[in-house]
């Protein structure tokens, strides 16, 4: 009896401490982890579409942290302890199979887009694996005061009628918007306006040597493809063509071919909403990217779009957006 | 101390069709769970080629993934190596089993658990996607009531056995399921998982309910099998003491390796690097005394099956915990971490090694236990579907996974390691399909050792050499 208790008590004994040291005690401290500054609990409708986000287990394939690497830089700053203050349960998760979703209201700020490709992820992304969740749509001949239906492109779309999101789906969207890292005060502060946030701060600094030569010799445009890609294709396209009635055209636009710079610079630092674009309006809003690039990574984008699908605006160089920064939104 | 898993044909399981019948029912029922769960496992598989397949809630990705993984951990890998450790227990012992009826209430148990918490999971009911602990808290409690009661009834036996000491294999066990007691109960009280908190948590949870409930029971069968099958005692029995301690001590302090580079504090992620390379004591020491045990005897694998497996079952345990280790590592974390590759690691150990342990186990003990064999071409078919299988699964999952981690860090568009690690999905889909093909393998030889017409005569339970160390 006395080497039973010895081995099954004795090694339950250790292993109930080592629970306590290593799992409840931490959790315990960490749970009252204070919420960051500008960090925010949920709305009701928000929460309510973290709950879709959950049963549907999205977290298998998207993570809800950015880490202090170089190659995480693309998703947002990285994570404090007190981004995660409201998140319960929380949603790290252990696999990106898809993309982190830790800032994508920033990322992909259009309601529509994330509409659009929630019905199907390959009317946007067409390389995508995402599953559809179409299933979290409805069609009706005509969408109701209000709501405006989903559009789709001709191929993606149902044959008759309109796609129009269930409030499965508006919930969903909610919280996929509610998905915004809140700044952190001390990287504003003393960076200043020229690289914003505290991750382009960090980069830019250990950039800075390349980006001065590059200043001199021309654009980065291989670069300025990249970030295209990871942050402009998804309404744009990667063609350039956007979507017709979602997303406008870059391909032949006259403000990324006119020769004077400014409005291309303003739109991409600041945002565009409700005015037309070639003449067409768009009811998704074109989001701010000022916060989240330095000058040298909106310089490379934009000559980039000046320079590719046959587009051939005047390319620009860091100052230039600099200066447009410079003056501000209102201009 | 006691060297050999001593047992006596008097109290023997062929004197005891009791016992017999209570593993065959074990060993059944967790089949059925293997085939339904690698069954999910290959439309998941199809899914990543073909993502518009299946489209609606009931068959989405995020919805089958968790029924895979809680129907391989808690239906398969859980049920079948309870059964077998009913039986090592009784036998190692020299005792019968303390209850058999406590076994099959326990087996109703596990079986109810894994049944609900499957249709939860299809019907959305997720707790929060953490992983391994999906199933809604009131079927958690189910699956930790059989726990208890298998515990109960494990205790019971061994202090009731008519050996002096407690033979090795059943320290694994008891510990093992004692353990996790207290993991389930950690997984389920929520007063200090709230945000960071529940993060630290879940670091314990999911490493710890693997590595302090599959790896103990698998190393019990592999103390009690090996040495039966090969009538020769463990090559140290010192050695598995020490293993144990060890395993005891340095696996409940790892887990926040899976969280390396988050904000959990500094001193939680540094302690699991560096007890992550500890567990190399027990790792290595483990294998050590299963590959001496078995020094000079390895042409005999060509020859038996059940050794075969274990062997296989062995290697896995070695290079699946030392790649663990590795993993653990910041600088190759960076490239490794959120890819693919942990799944290749995932399979490596809980299929490379806690799979080929259950079925070295079953086929070393069920028919000793039934009196009935499983045909040779059944076996040959089974090991070889599966190690073939599973070595194109792990292989591609691993390479994908280091593009994947390598297009991250070399700051290419996202999009592209969708892209790249493409043909390398397809790639496991064929190792998935050859592992599903040998589980079908697998239930109809569990059939012939159980209900169905064995192959051959009936088998006497092996003849064991006692000896002392």
């Amino acid at each position: 009896m006395r080497q039973l208790i010895l081995i099954a008590g004795g090694s339950t004994l250790v292993y109930f401490m080592l629970a306590l040291i290593m799992g409840v005690i931490p959790g315990f401290e960490l749970s009252q982890t204070l919420p960051g500054p500008g960090v925010k609990p949920l709305t009701a409708i928000e929460a309510e579409g973290r709950d879709v986000y959950v049963s549907n287990g999205c977290s298998y394939c998207h993570t809800q942290q950015v880490r202090p690497l170089p190659e995480d830089k693309i998703f947002g700053r990285p994570s404090t302890a007190g981004d995660f203050a409201y998140q319960t349960p929380e949603l790290l998760g252990s696999e990106r199979t898809g993309p982190d979703l830790t800032n994508v209201a920033e990322r992909r700020g259009s309601q529509l887009w994330q509409y659009i490709h929630l019905y199907n992820p390959r009317a946007v992304v067409p390389q995508s694996i995402m599953p559809s969740f179409a299933w979290m749509f409805r069609v009706v001949d005509k969408a109701p005061k209000g709501v405006t239906p989903v559009p789709l492109p001709k191929a993606f779309a149902p044959s008759s009628g309109v796609v129009i999101p269930s409030h499965k789906a508006e919930a969903l969207v909610a919280y996929l918007m509610s998905l915004k890292q809140a700044p952190l005060p001390h990287a504003e502060g003393s960076e200043g306006a020229a690289a914003p946030s505290g991750a382009s701060g960090g980069s830019a600094q250990t950039t800075a040597p390349k980006a001065a030569a590059q200043q001199a010799g021309g654009a980065d445009i291989a670069h300025g493809k990249q970030l295209y890609d990871d942050n402009c294709a998804a309404c744009h396209q990667a063609t350039g063509t956007g979507m017709a009635g979602a997303f406008p055209p870059l391909k032949g636009n006259a403000v990324v071919n006119d020769a004077d710079p400014t409005e291309h610079i303003h739109v991409v630092l600041f945002g565009l909403q409700g005015k037309a674009v070639d003449g067409v309006k768009y009811d998704s809003p074109m989001p701010a990217w000022g916060q989240q690039f330095s000058d040298k990574e909106i310089a490379d984008i934009i000559d980039f779009e000046r320079s590719a699908w046959g587009n051939h605006g005047k390319q620009i160089t860091a100052a230039d957006v600099a200066a447009v920064r410079a003056k501000g939104a209102g201009k | 101390m006691a060297s050999l898993p001593n047992d006596d044909t008097a109290t023997g399981a062929a004197e005891n069709p009791e016992l017999a019948r209570l593993f065959a029912g074990y060993t059944i029922s967790a089949t059925a769970w293997l085939v339904f769960a690698t069954f999910v496992a290959l439309v998941l598989a199809y899914k990543f080629g073909a993502p518009d397949f299946g489209s609606g809630a009931w068959l989405t990705f995020g919805r089958l993934r968790p029924i895979h993984t809680n129907a391989t951990f808690y239906g398969w890998a859980s049920i079948a190596l309870v059964g077998t450790a009913y039986y090592v227990a009784a036998r190692s012992c020299r005792t019968r089993l303390y209850s058999i009826r406590l076994g099959w209430v326990g087996l109703w148990l596990f079986n109810l658990a894994a049944l609900l918490g499957t249709i939860a999971l299809d019907l959305g009911y997720n707790s929060g996607d953490l992983e391994y602990r999906e199933w809604p808290w009131p079927i958690r409690v189910i699956f930790a009531a059989a726990l208890v009661v298998t515990a109960v009834n494990l205790l019971a036996t061994v202090a009731r056995r008519s050996t002096d000491d407690i033979y090795l294999s059943n320290w694994y066990i008891m510990g093992g399921v004692l353990w996790t007691v207290i993991i389930a109960t950690v997984g389920i009280l929520p007063w200090y998982q709230y945000g960071l908190g529940q993060v630290a948590v879940s670091g314990f949870y999911m490493h710890n309910a693997v590595g302090l409930w599959f790896t103990p029971l698998a190393l019990g069968i592999f103390y009690y099998a090996l040495p039966k099958l090969l009538s020769r005692p463990i090559y140290s029995y010192a050695l598995g003491i020490l293993a144990f301690w060890t395993n005891l001590l340095f696996y409940p302090i790892i887990g926040s390796h899976h969280f390396l580079f988050s904000p959990l504090p500094w001193w939680l992620q540094t302690t699991a690097i560096v007890f992550s390379v500890a567990m190399l004591v027990p790792v290595w020491g483990g294998s050590a005394n299963f590959l001496l045990t078995m020094r000079g005897r390895f042409g005999e694998v060509a020859h038996s099956y059940p050794l075969g497996f274990i062997l296989i079952g062995v290697v896995g345990y070695l290079v699946g915990s030392t790649q663990g280790t590795l993993e653990a590592f910041r600088s190759l974390q960076q490239v490794w971490h959120l890819t693919s590759f942990t799944v290749g690691h995932s399979h490596l150990t809980m299929y490379g090694f806690v799979t080929f342990a259950i079925w070295g186990g079953i086929y070393a003990l069920l028919p000793a236990a039934t009196g009935k064999q499983a045909g040779r071409l059944g076996m040959a078919a089974h090991f070889w579907l599966a190690v073939v299988g599973s070595f194109i699964y792990v292989i591609a999952m691993s390479i994908g996974g280091t593009i994947q981690g390598l297009d991250w860090v070399q700051g290419k568009p996202f999009i592209q390691s969708v892209i790249d690690i493409g043909p390398f999905y397809v790639w496991r889909g064929v190792g998935g399909i050859l592992m599903f093909l040998s589980h079908l393998v697998f239930a109809w030889n569990v059939w012939r050792m159980t209900l169905g017409h064995g192959a051959g005569s009936t088998v006497q339970p092996a003849p064991l050499a006692a000896e002392a160390a």
